[in-house]
Order: structure tokens, then C-alpha cells, then sequence
């Protein structure tokens, strides 16, 4: 049986009804990552004999009639900065090219104990830091749609598996846009959950304030399952939200006649590619269609989010990259004269030219007198658009922008602009800043590459998110076939 | 120009780690002394991806700290993250506290500098802050940039750790001293820590700065690192003023310094100018959240906090009529005074008795024996005991302190010592008197005193016949048999 293109949630029901083994399943993936891996680049890491042997494992407690989840036995990607024990965590920097991590992360205990196989960690921007992934130490992934774009990123890696057929889901991260700009790109569904949703123990920080882990799905289901497999109270986390466990999946069917849709006015326009704004327009009259109310809405500060993201995000992160100095893990430069030296050249050779930049404006503006003109400022406006965000949820149950500007680049295009480059997360920084969940889906297709449509949802509401979001993917009629390049 | 001409205006900032059973941030043991980088964990490792998540015991004593040291303590508090580099500091960052601090604006009352002595003095506590320690390194040369390796050990990272910050207000190391000597005893009393500057779990840096008497305006001021113990730091501060001293005599400016004290030379010595001022560039901590210190919490802390010492020396002048002298010293210290307090509520006599036997006798075998007050074997049960069976006449004052002695080291109970040995005081006059009949043979000088009317020679009398019956004789009994027989 064919298995590749089709979704988790029939996976499950094959796995279930033992129609299927998980053996069988994970060999079919692993054999497609093998024959479209040179070309794509999607994975840093595959662990093609632990994933079998987990699968068997998974294979012999279901015959037993103990499997541990509806989820055991489906193969999953994870992104490179989430920590996993025993499988190398590099985070796609030559800094910790070798640093197997000695526990895993919430998220990873979560699929391991719902029988989950975890096939390999993925590509991304070093650190987490870009929009494109070509700011991998390692080596660039390719647009699945188009071989000579970028698949978007941070989460590249993870978004062009799933188009690509290599695992049908995968987690990734997103600080300002990280899993929705690849989705987007990539043509799949990106989830950003609400902050505090999902722990971020074992998450490796840019921002610890942004960072959340986030979901990369073929279709809004799929990510619906998975967000319930990974969503809860993490005492390990001091940011972890405490909450009822919600069953997203259960609260997709609902009829969504009369919910309010928002359509931000400062999120079109400008730099915002023509055809992406008829996309999404065309999008919203999807949803009116669908009984949904449609009206624009003003978030003024909105215009400020992508200068408050570029202090906040790298001052944080100029804190949180400081342990990577040779002493107690990761890469050392070994023929150092003395501490000092060994401090530098270390993080010198270590670290890439994008995640230097971040740590050089993030000392910047937490210097001594850079700190209230910059950080304190971002900080108030943080807030500022945080409460603008809440007054305009009140009455939209969504807001809907694009995901991103534009369809996805070419590789080499933006990497001497970084402003360009930085322009890219200019409708997604804001899911962030707001600390509200977001989701990406696919809406149309331009010059052959993915469109996204971004729906921005209230606090801890993920399940009405996810509700609009999954009428509108079946409303539109816009299903997003595996990419069928390779 | 002689020093008692300037005015020495000294600051201090103190360190202190607090008595925790875990670490501040995740759940190592604080236990000093173990195999190095046995107490570690990824959290406190600073591995990637790891969390802190604060010890709500470490917030319970710092609060506590504060209100022994009359602060007022912040509603809304939160950490900061202060950015420097250092092979044992495993984030590249310290959590810290930047300007909200837990506990801030209080006092402490020391004796101050006067010709009498009895003059209270208050001293400003500016602010009580709670942050993580840093690992420790062993360095192969002097310090970090001359040595060939470094050994690191992060057991004593993520430590929980409170900094105290006075006000300016000290003006002589003797009050200096007297300052960390009260700190120390109310840091020991609310079990905030241990204060051991043996084993680092109290630090302290001193600011020093001179002024002409009479100014009003504060001098140039140098830090002082490196002091191990309370004499030191006085030392130390005497030291650091007489070089300004010297300075500014000569007409010379005092620089911005940080200076290390050095024990074998008893000198400060440059450590690193303070003209080019580190950038810690803090920044709130993001992983931890902003505390909300609920009142209520408070009020209960409040509630639990113990006597304090000067409330006990009252106490033991005015209600267990003690000398002043003997209550200053044992309410010096809690584990000595709750000790003292358990064998006062189980002896029935004077409190005076007990006093005297604590800071005689027990005082005495602690120091020696080299053993912790709580860990002493003789139960105040046992102490009272003692001390009772003295008062009923079964042993002698002299006889006592070798049974004391001996259950001090034993543990074991003072009536079946007597027994066992014997020691048992002979008071039957029948018993006695054939030695009492022997020493007055043997003794026909002091007898022929005795009788012209030397009635001081009793006492060499008496003290032969203790002497012949090895102290176990009552006194009094044989005091009144040489009466009767030489018919005073």
C-alpha cells in the first residue's frame, strides 16, 4: 500500500485497524527520505535504525493490545533545536555539531510516550535565526515546489519534509515567524501555539520571550492531533500555562456562521506582493461564504512590531547564546593561548555570520545608555501592540493577514539584505510579540509556489483557531497534494 | 595628617548563601563538600534548552533575611539575567536581581563607636537581593590568564545566594566588624544560613573612602575583596584607610580601585581599575516569570520569625536574672542559646547555675572537642541532671566536672556514671570519721593552730581529708566532724 501521501489522521486508522505496521509505514518513509534526501536537504540527522527498531517496539505492544497512543507508530520530524537524547542536537551550527543532548525536551518525552518515531532532526537557520535556512552552518534545503527557492525558515527543514513527502508531520519552533513563513512557502499548515501552550524545556532559546514550539502538517487535522500531543502544563517550564487538556481534533466540525473574521489594514500593502493580497482577499470571501462576518479592523502599532521584534528578539538572544564558550559543552578551539582567547575563537569560529549580528545588535541595545532609547522602548511598545491585539480579538473571533509578503524567494536572493531578508517576517512577528497562536494554511498558488493565509486566534484558543481554520481548508477546496518535484 | 583626622566612611556587601536543602533553580543538593561536579544537573550545567524554575524556599528566606534586617519587602519583584564571561559561570549570565530587588530599605542596630560603648548605632540596609552562585574554579597559576588549565567544579553553581547591601553608614572597621558580627547572628537566628566564612557560605566586600572631619561631600572609593574572616575584614578596612590616608597627605588623589586583601602580607593590593565600570547589560529574565509576593506570605513569615537576640538578652536579664555579660554571650548565638533554654526548662534551680555551667564547662569541651553545639551527646536533660546531682549533695562540685566530662563524650547518663565509678559523696559522719581521727594524728601542727585560734588551718584540714577520700567526702559533714573533735 502506497502510504506516502496520505494524512496522519488515516495513518492512524490503518495502524489501528492493523491494516498496517508501523515497520512497514516508517520503511516507506524512510525509503522516500532516502531517495529524495540529496535533492531536498531536508534533514541533518536520520536515524533510520532506531526508528525501525522503535517501530517494532510499537508493532509488538499494539499486537498485545497496549499501544500506548492513538499516535504510536507514526513517523515525525523534529527540528534540530529541539533536544534529543542520544540523536545530536546542533542546532545547525558548527557550535554544537557534535552535542548529543543528555535529556530530551518536554515535547520529545510527549511523542516518545505516545509511541511516536522520531526519524531524524531537521535543517534550519542557525540558532533559529532567519527566514530561509540558508543560514545553516550545514548546508541549505531546497523548495520542494521549486529547487531553486528556499523553503522559507527558521523551520525549513521540517516544513519541506512534510511537502515532501519524508514524514507525513514535524515539529518546529517559532519565535517571529519560524513555522508559519515555511509553512507558507512550502504550501503545508504551520502552527504557532499560543505562548506558554506547549514547554519550552528543551527548546534551545534565540528568544526566550517568542520561542514556541510549533507544528508543520500536511492539513489542519493532522495538526490538530499533534497539538494535543504535545500541549500541556510543564512544571519544568515556569512559563508553561496551566490548562485542561482540550480535544482540538473533536472541536474542528463546528459550523463557524457568524464568527467574526478581522482583516488588519497595516498587514496590506506596502511591500505585500499583489497577488498574495488577492489571495488572501479571495480567501476571505471563502469565508463569508462559509457564514463568517468580514470586516477590516486598525491595529496602529502593528507598524512597529518588526523594529520592536529585531530588539526584543536579539537582546534576549544575546543572553541566551552566551553559554557557548568552549568551557563545558559544544565546540572548543582548542589551540587557544590562554581562556580568553579560547573564549573568542571559539565563539568566532562557532558561531555564523546572522546569529553574530543578532548577538552584536542585542549587546547593542542592552548597553549601558542603549537600554531604555532601545530595549525598555521595545518592551512598552511590546506591550502596547499586545493590548491592541487583545481590544481587536475581542470582537473578531480571527484576524487574517497574509503569512507572508511574498512567495517564496530564490536561494542566494536576500542573503546580502538582511533588512530584506528581515521583511520577510513582517506579518508573522506579531503572533509573537502578542503571545497569541497563529496558524498558516495554504490558499493559492502563484507562479507554481504556495501561498499562505495566516489566522491569528485569542489566547489559549486554539481549538476555535483551528476551527476556522479547518472549514476554510475544506471550503476552498485548496488541497495541497505533496510536492511532486522529485 | 593622622587618620583620627578623616572620617573612614565604609559600605559593605555581603554574600550569603542560603540553608536550602536544593539548589535556587532546580533541584540538586546544596551538601558542601562532595566529589566535585557530583551535585549537577543540565539546569544548573546551563546545558541548551534547559529551564530555571525558583525554589519557593529560597523566596521564603530571603523574605525572611529581610524582615530580621527591618526591610521593606517588594510586591512585584522578578530576575534579571547579568551578562559577564567566566569559565565557571555555566550561562555566560547570572540570575541576579537589577532594580527589584526582594527586600530593600532596613536597618540593623549596632553598638556604636563611643567612649562608653552603649550607644546604639542604626545601619542602612540599602537592599537584600536573591541571585544564583557561580561554579568554582581551581586555577593551575594565580588566576585565570596565567594558568595552563583551570579545573572547574559546578556543584556550588545555582546555589542560592542573597546579597546584602549597606548603606554608608559604618565609620571605623570596629564597627565594621560589629555590623557582619550582628549579621551573622540574626542570618543564623531566622536559619537564613549558615555564615560560615570557612566554607564560603558568607563573603563580604568592603567599600572604603576617606573625608576631612567636617566635609560632607563622600572621597573616592575603593572596593576590598578577598577577606576570609570578620578579623580580616577590620584589618583589612584599617589598612585600606591608612593608605588613603598616606595618599591624600601627600597631596595625591585615591583612584578608583578594586583591591584584593592580602593575609600574609596584611596588605590590599590592586586587583583592576573601576574607571572603565563593567556593562552587565541585565535584562529581565524571560524564562522566569514576575513574582507577585503575596502579603499574607509575608505575615506568615513574620509570624514565624524566632526571638531575635536582643530580645533574648532582655529576657534573660529580666526574667531568668542572669548577669547582662552571660546573656549577651549565649544569646550570641541560637543553637548555644536554645541549648541553654532546654536545660533551664528542665532544671529546676537558678538559671545562673546553668549559665555558668554553659559557658563554663560546656563552652569549654565544645571548643576542644571541636564538636557543633547540636551535635553535642549530652542532652540538657543530662546537663540538668548534673547540676541536680550536685544540689542533693550526691557529688561534689569538683567530682561533677569529671562526670560532665564524661557524659559529654559519651553521651552516657551522669547517675549510672556515679554509680559505676563510685563517685557517690560519703556524708555518713560514722564513715568518715576514722579518717577524719587519721588526719588529725598525721596533722598535730595544723591541729595545734587550729586550736591557738587559726581557724583558717580548718581548711588545710578539711582539704586532707578530701584529699585522703579522692573528693568524695561532703565537706560540710567533714568540716563539722574536725569541729566536734578539736571542740571549736
Amino acid at each position: 500500500m502506497e502510504l506516502i501521501s496520505k494524512p496522519v489522521h488515516e495513518l492512524i486508522d490503518l495502524l489501528e485497524t492493523r491494516a498496517i505496521s508501523s515497520e512497514e509505514l516508517v520503511g516507506q518513509y524512510l525509503d522516500r527520505i532516502e531517495q529524495v534526501e540529496p535533492t531536498i536537504k531536508a534533514f541533518i540527522t536520520v536515524d533510520r535504525e532506531g526508528a525501525l527498531e522503535a517501530a517494532r517496539a510499537v508493532d509488538e505492544s499494539r499486537r498485545d493490545g497496549k499501544a500506548p497512543s492513538r499516535l504510536a507508530g507514526i513517523p515525525v520530524a523534529v527540528k534540530d533545536n529541539i533536544c534529543t537524547k542520544g540523536m545530536a542536537t546542533t542546532c545547525a551550527s558548527e557550535i554544537l555539531k557534535d552535542f548529543v543532548s543528555p535529556y530530551d525536551a518536554y515535547v520529545i518525552e510527549r511523542l516518545r510516550s505516545a509511541g511516536m518515531i522520531i526519524v531524524g532532526k531537521t535543517n534550519m537557520d542557525e540558532f533559529a535565526m532567519g527566514s530561509s535556512t540558508e543560514n545553516s552552518a550545514f548546508f541549505p534545503t531546497r523548495n520542494p515546489w521549486d529547487l531553486d527557492r528556499v523553503p522559507g525558515g527558521s523551520s525549513g527543514g521540517s516544513a519541506a519534509a512534510v511537502a515532501s513527502g519524508e514524514v507525513p508531520v514535524a515539529l518546529g519552533s517559532d519565535t517571529g515567524g519560524s513555522v508559519r513563513t515555511p509553512a507558507s512557502y512550502c504550501g503545508v499548515v504551520g502552527l504557532k501555539p499560543t505562548y506558554g501552550l506547549v514547554s519550552r524545556y528543551g527548546l534551545v532559546p534565540y528568544a526566550s520571550s517568542l520561542d514556541q514550539v510549533g507544528i508543520l502538517a500536511g492539513n489542519v487535522r493532522d495538526c490538530a492531533i499533534m497539538l494535543g500531543a504535545i500541549a500541556g502544563h510543564d512544571p519544568r517550564d515556569s512559563t508553561s500555562v496551566k490548562t485542561e487538556r482540550v480535544d482540538y481534533e473533536a472541536r474542528l466540525y463546528n459550523d463557524i456562521a457568524g464568527r467574526v473574521v478581522g482583516i488588519p489594514r497595516e498587514c496590506f500593502g506596502g511591500p505585500i506582493d499583489p497577488h498574495v493580497t488577492e489571495s488572501v482577499y479571495a480567501a476571505t470571501k471563502t469565508l463569508e461564504r462559509l457564514g463568517a462576518r468580514v470586516q477590516e479592523v486598525s491595529i496602529p502599532t502593528l507598524q512597529y512590531a518588526l523594529a520592536v521584534y529585531y530588539v526584543i528578539g536579539p537582546a534576549e538572544a544575546s543572553a541566551s547564546l552566551a553559554r557557548y564558550d568552549g568551557v563545558a559543552f559544544g565546540y572548543r578551539y582548542k589551540q587557544a593561548e590562554d581562556s580568553v582567547s579560547m573564549f573568542m575563537e571559539t565563539r568566532g569560529r562557532g558561531l555564523g555570520p546572522e546569529v553574530k549580528r543578532r548577538i552584536l545588535i542585542g549587546t547593542y541595545v542592552l548597553s549601558e545608555g542603549n537600554y531604555d532609547r532601545y530595549f525598555r522602548k521595545a518592551m512598552q511598545v511590546r506591550t502596547l501592540i499586545k493590548k491592541e491585539f487583545e481590544q481587536a480579538l475581542e470582537h473578531c473571533d480571527v484576524l487574517v493577514t497574509p503569512t507572508t509578503p511574498t512567495v517564496a524567494f530564490r536561494l542566494g536572493e536576500k542573503t546580502d539584505d538582511p533588512m530584506s531578508m528581515y521583511m520577510s517576517d513582517m506579518c508573522t512577528v506579531v503572533a509573537n510579540l502578542a503571545g497569541v497562536p497563529a496558524v498558516s494554511v495554504p490558499c493559492a498558488k502563484h507562479e507554481g509556489c504556495p501561498i499562505g493565509l495566516q489566522l491569528i486566534g485569542r489566547s489559549l484558543d486554539e481549538a476555535l483557531l483551528l476551527n476556522i481554520a479547518y472549514a476554510y481548508e475544506q471550503a476552498s477546496g485548496f488541497e495541497i497534494e505533496k510536492a511532486s518535484v522529485v | 595628617m593622622p587618620l583620627e583626622d578623616y572620617e573612614i566612611i565604609i559600605g559593605l556587601e555581603v554574600h550569603a548563601e542560603l540553608k536550602t536543602e536544593s539548589k535556587v533553580f532546580c533541584g540538586c543538593s546544596t551538601k558542601f563538600g562532595a566529589q566535585p561536579n557530583s551535585q549537577v544537573c543540565p539546569v544548573c550545567l546551563g546545558l541548551p534548552g534547559t529551564l530555571p524554575v525558583l525554589n519557593k524556599r529560597a523566596l521564603e528566606l530571603t523574605i525572611l533575611a529581610g524582615l530580621a534586617l527591618n526591610c521593606k519587602i517588594a510586591e512585584h519583584t522578578g530576575f534579571d539575567r547579568k551578562q559577564y564571561f567566566y569559565p565557571d559561570l555555566p550561562k555566560g549570565y547570572q540570575i541576579s536581581q537589577f532594580d527589584r530587588p526582594i527586600c530593600y530599605d532596613g536597618f540593623i542596630e549596632i553598638l556604636a563607636d563611643d567612649r562608653d560603648g552603649n550607644e546604639v548605632k542604626r545601619v542602612g540596609i540599602n537592599r537584600v537581593h536573591l541571585e544564583e552562585e557561580s561554579g568554582k574554579s581551581v586555577h593551575s597559576g594565580t588566576g585565570i590568564l596565567d594558568s595552563s588549565y583551570s579545573l572547574l567544579d559546578y556543584n556550588r553553581s545555582g546555589i542560592p545566594l542573597i546579597e546584602i547591601v549597606s548603606e554608608p553608614d559604618l565609620r571605623s572597621p570596629q564597627e565594621a566588624r560589629r555590623f557582619l558580627e550582628e549579621l551573622k547572628r540574626l542570618l543564623e537566628y531566622t536559619g537564613v544560613s549558615d555564615c560560615k566564612m570557612e566554607e564560603g557560605s558568607l563573603r563580604c566586600d568592603a567599600n572604603v573612602s576617606l573625608r576631612k572631619r567636617g566635609e560632607t561631600r563622600f572621597g573616592v572609593k575603593c572596593e576590598i575583596k578577598n577577606m576570609n574572616s570578620f578579623r580580616a575584614v577590620e584589618a583589612a578596612i584599617l589598612h585600606e584607610a591608612e593608605r588613603q590616608a598616606e595618599l591624600l597627605d601627600a597631596g595625591e588623589q585615591v583612584e578608583p580601585q578594586t583591591r584584593g586583601w592580602d593575609e600574609l602580607t596584611g596588605t590590599t593590593v590592586f586587583m583592576r581599575s573601576k574607571e572603565s565600570s563593567s556593562d552587565y547589560r541585565y535584562l529581565p529574565d524571560p524564562d522566569l516569570v514576575d513574582l507577585v509576593i503575596d502579603a499574607g506570605m509575608v505575615e506568615a513569615l513574620r509570624e514565624n520569625l524566632p526571638e531575635m537576640p536582643g530580645q533574648k538578652r532582655r529576657r534573660y536579664v529580666e526574667e531568668l536574672k542572669i548577669p547582662e555579660y552571660d546573656a549577651e554571650l549565649i544569646s550570641g548565638s541560637r543553637n548555644l542559646a536554645e541549648y541553654f533554654e532546654s536545660v533551664v526548662a528542665v532544671y529546676n534551680g537558678p538559671a545562673k547555675i546553668v549559665s555558668n555551667w554553659v559557658m563554663g564547662e560546656f563552652l569549654r569541651l565544645i571548643n576542644q572537642e571541636k564538636v557543633e553545639i547540636e551535635d553535642a551527646k549530652i542532652s540538657p536533660e543530662e546537663f540538668a541532671a548534673v547540676l541536680r546531682l550536685v544540689d542533693n549533695g550526691t557529688i561534689s562540685g569538683s567530682v561533677a566536672k569529671g562526670v560532665f566530662e564524661e557524659v559529654f563524650r559519651t553521651g552516657e547518663d551522669p547517675e549510672s556514671i556515679v554509680k559505676r565509678q563510685g563517685l557517690a559523696q560519703i556524708s555518713d559522719a560514722d564513715e568518715l570519721s576514722a579518717v577524719v581521727d587519721g588526719i588529725i594524728e598525721a596533722n598535730p601542727k595544723a591541729v595545734e593552730d587550729v586550736k591557738s585560734g587559726n581557724h583558717k588551718a580548718i581548711g588545710f584540714l578539711v582539704g586532707q581529708v578530701m584529699k585522703e577520700t579522692k573528693g568524695q567526702a561532703n565537706p560540710k559533714v567533714v568540716n563539722q566532724l574536725l569541729r566536734d573533735r578539736l571542740g571549736l
